[in-house]
């Protein structure tokens, strides 16, 4: 999508963007590959003909392709073979949680696969989902509607529909018994241990969803947390312990099934079970119930935090962008806070009894390699 | 470079630059602060710089480094988890964390708690306890941190070039071992904090939600208990050393070979700064550069090469990295050198100092429209005695940079043979092919 488009030769949407002030680049996500530009305001019009160019038409050679495969190739390379802890456990959780082929393939793609990648391959799939009834274009910032609806028409209107492949519904049951796994890793001198819970649907069970959001919160979410807390202060067990909500995508950006997560870095060679013990019992008082004070702490930091991330344009298009296209509900940007507001502790205590149990996981142990 | 298409649109001139309403206060503790109208959401970030960083600490900086990880531990009137409570109550968050130079606490607040948190935050400068059980804690924890973050290939190759470039400096020292660590207490951090985190040189940064004025005169309150300088000890410049032979730190099995070149580079108050800056965006500044095109791009080396001017106060340094395939190592340090030759031989083209303009003109304009962005560049040119006035020149002042002076900075900071390389990769498999282009001294991993 870099290489060229159908009046562009290649280097030229990049030159377009930085050399009129602006970044541009894109992300592959679970469910949606994304592309944008962030520029100053005025570069509107050029930032959508950019976009409708590549929509139209794009210049896939041989030369191009493997110029990518190579660059991706060192991309996987940088990222997961040549760290510590490369891969763990963004790409590696979700590949022990789920058992479907779109849920649990390795998404970065196998060098095999890349390798085998042909121009022919790449323009099917450009043909089915770049079509333009499968896109959703969000502009976000500093510009009068109907300037850019003008310059949308203008440049997008021309561009001949076609058929929409059908949306994906990826959903699978959920495990029923606890999935386990251990990886080594050569380069990582400790271990370490990551969690993945089956999550309420994200889309049709969104008010779970969020209570499952807060819940990860008190668990997880800084010092102040149930886990940060019990492992590292308490019973001082772990050197470093997060936990999220979502999978590549963000947390309102997925499509079930969705999975909580809690990663933990320790520092002996017990092994995890000690971890995953304290991990349970710090679930089950939560399952047995929340204090208001304590809620209202942590939705406080997740709100406050939530303005600082859609402070920027770029987070706040993106979001938008994808919460339209999965959800047909661009305005959840702005009532997302009145969800969480209305969260209870009795909902708190509730998804966690009902989800975060040892059957609804898969836990996957990092082994390290070197020894220091 | 090629003329543009025809049927492009036009994009018109970007918008100057706007100054946003601010205030600005010296007290007599020596502490600036600087407060800067961004209403956007309603929110403050906040960012405090206190020249208490690791250049300030002997030895292998252990105090300095287990300073921000101990000094929101405990107040005379709050525990840790009050801390961390309150904090959320706030919608806020805080972190301290020490550089180069500076202890910087970064933090943000819903714009309604700015008073409670602004004497929190004094508070924790004022009276920090830390508690000998959270110093413990907290050991360990860093001791794990400093042996998961040496076992990171781009760690180790900065590592590996700041020593051989400051030499014994302090900016060359290497991070702490665990037994440096091990030996800090309650006595070394309370000590080395009566002694460095003070006001006078200090600068506080406020940005969000707020009039101006009111933060100004917020803060000089909350912070009038907070008094002193440091005792002399200014930081020498160090004498960067000669470039030598190539360095290569050994990783045997790596799949790829972190390719790093270094040299001087000039700070930001130089009259040559913004020809140095452009230079650098034409080399490998941005994705449209000529390191970019051609080992990325082009030949499909790395993923994401670049250069970057790397800032402290008495040294800053021109860094070029690539991470490239192991057995593409010889091809793409040629190719760097080639890039690095080109832009100290040759003028660049009009047309490409021009991109390059108006590129870091559009993005300091984009990085400055959310709050934390607008904070973490007042704070960054802070640390350099720049303030709001920078935002308005810069602009003309890069206006005023020619292609002959981008190729005179070029011969001084560019030229491949005044740089040193380093390399940390598989030996056995790379080091034939890089003695092609100098002596090779080879280091353990």
């Amino acid at each position: 999508m870099f290489q060229g488009s159908a009046t562009l030769e290649k280097g030229l949407h990049d030159r377009l963007t930085t050399g009129n002030g602006g970044i541009n680049n894109g992300s592959t996500r679970n469910d949606f590959t994304n592309y944008f530009e962030l520029m100053p305001s005025n570069a509107l019009e050029v930032a959508l003909f950019l976009e409708a160019d590549r929509m139209r038409e794009i210049r896939l050679t041989p030369e191009n392709l493997q110029n990518q495969i190579d660059v991706v190739k060192e991309e996987i390379r940088v990222n997961v073979h040549n760290q510590p802890y490369g891969g763990f456990p963004w790409l590696y959780l979700p590949m022990t949680l789920f058992e479907s082929f779109p849920n649990a393939h390795d998404a970065y793609g196998d060098f095999a696969d890349l390798d085998a990648a042909t121009v022919e391959e790449a323009a099917e799939f450009f043909d089915r989902y770049y079509a333009p009834g499968n896109c959703v274009l969000a502009v976000a910032g500093d510009f009068g509607v109907k300037d850019a609806l003008g310059y949308i028409e203008k440049h997008f209107g021309g561009i001949a529909p076609r058929d929409v492949p059908p949306t994906v519904d990826a959903s699978e049951p959920l495990p029923g018994n606890e999935r386990r796994d251990a990886r080594r890793d050569a380069h990582a001198p400790q271990p370490a241990l990551a969690i993945g819970y089956r999550v309420p649907d994200p889309i049709r069970s969104l008010d779970d969803y969020v209570a499952m959001v807060l819940c990860c919160q008190l668990l997880t979410g800084g010092e102040a947390s149930r886990l940060h807390q019990r492992l590292l202060k308490t019973d001082r067990i772990a050197s470093h312990v997060d936990g999220d909500v979502g999978l590549v995508a963000g947390t309102f950006e997925v499509r079930d099934p969705s999975m909580m997560q809690v990663q933990v870095f320790y520092p002996d060679g017990r092994g995890p079970d000690h971890i995953l013990r304290a991990i349970d019992e710090e679930i089950g008082r939560i399952s047995d119930g929340v204090d208001q004070a304590e809620l209202d702490r942590f939705r406080n930091a997740y709100l406050a935090d939530y303005l600082g991330g859609v402070d920027s344009l770029m987070q706040r298009g993106m979001l938008v962008a994808a919460l339209e296209q999965q959800r047909g509900r661009a305005e959840l940007l702005n009532e997302l806070p009145g969800m969480l507001s209305r969260v209870e502790p009795a909902d708190v205590a509730r998804v966690a009894a009902g989800w975060l149990a040892p059957g609804n996981r898969a836990v996957l142990e990092l082994l390290p390699g070197a020894s220091r | 470079m090629k003329p543009l298409p025809s049927h492009i649109p036009a994009v018109g001139r970007a918008r100057p630059i706007k100054i946003p309403a601010a205030a600005e206060r010296k007290p007599r503790s020596g502490l600036r602060i600087l407060a800067v109208r961004r209403p956007s959401v309603p929110r403050v970030e906040i960012r405090l710089r206190i020249p208490a960083g690791l250049i300030h600490d002997g030895g292998e900086a252990a105090r300095a480094w287990m300073l921000p990880e101990t000094l929101l531990s405990g107040t005379r009137n709050r525990s840790s988890v009050d801390i961390a409570q309150e904090l959320q109550g706030f919608g806020a968050s805080l972190e301290a964390a020490a550089d180069a130079d500076d202890l910087v606490l970064s933090a943000g607040c819903l714009s309604s708690s700015l008073l409670p948190m602004l004497d929190l935050v004094a508070e924790i400068l004022t009276a920090p306890t830390f508690p000998a059980h959270e110093i413990e804690v907290a050991r360990d924890r860093v001791v794990q941190e400093l042996i998961i973050g040496r076992s990171q290939p781009s760690i180790i190759a900065r590592e590996a070039w700041r020593a051989r470039l400051f030499g014994k400096h302090g900016y060359g020292r290497r991070m702490p071992k665990p037994g440096a660590i091990g030996r800090i207490g309650q006595a070394q951090i309370r000590r080395f904090h009566a002694e460095r985190v003070l006001p006078h040189g200090s600068t506080l940064v406020l940005v969000g939600d707020i009039k101006p004025d009111q933060a100004v005169e917020a803060a000089t309150k909350a912070f009038k208990g907070w008094k002193g300088r440091p005792v002399a000890g200014s930081v020498e410049t160090p004498s960067m050393g000669g470039p030598g032979p190539i360095l290569l730190v050994d990783r045997p099995g790596a799949v790829q070979t972190n390719i790093r070149l270094v040299g001087p580079a000039l700070p930001r108050s130089h009259d040559d700064y913004f020809s140095l800056a452009l230079a650098n965006l034409v080399f490998g500044g941005y994705f449209t550069s000529r390191l970019v095109t051609n080992i990325r791009e082009t030949k499909g080396y790395t993923y994401s090469p670049g250069s970057i001017l790397d800032h402290r106060r008495k040294a800053s340094v021109l860094v070029t990295s690539a991470d490239v395939g192991t057995g593409v190592t010889a091809p793409a340090l040629l190719e760097i050198q080639y890039e690095l030759g080109r832009m100290a031989a040759l003028e660049v083209d009009q047309d490409e100092l021009d991109a390059a303009r108006r590129y870091l003109a559009g993005v300091t304009s984009l990085a400055i429209q959310t709050q934390a962005g607008m904070a973490n560049y007042l704070d960054t040119i802070g640390s350099c005695g720049l303030g709001l006035d920078y935002l308005r020149d810069f602009q003309p002042a890069l206006e005023t940079v020619t292609t002959g002076q981008i190729l005179e900075t070029a011969r001084r900071y560019f030229a491949p043979g005044r740089l040193l390389t380093v390399l940390v990769g598989d030996a056995k498999a790379i080091r034939s092919g890089v003695e092609a282009f100098n002596q090779v001294q080879v280091l353990d991993g």
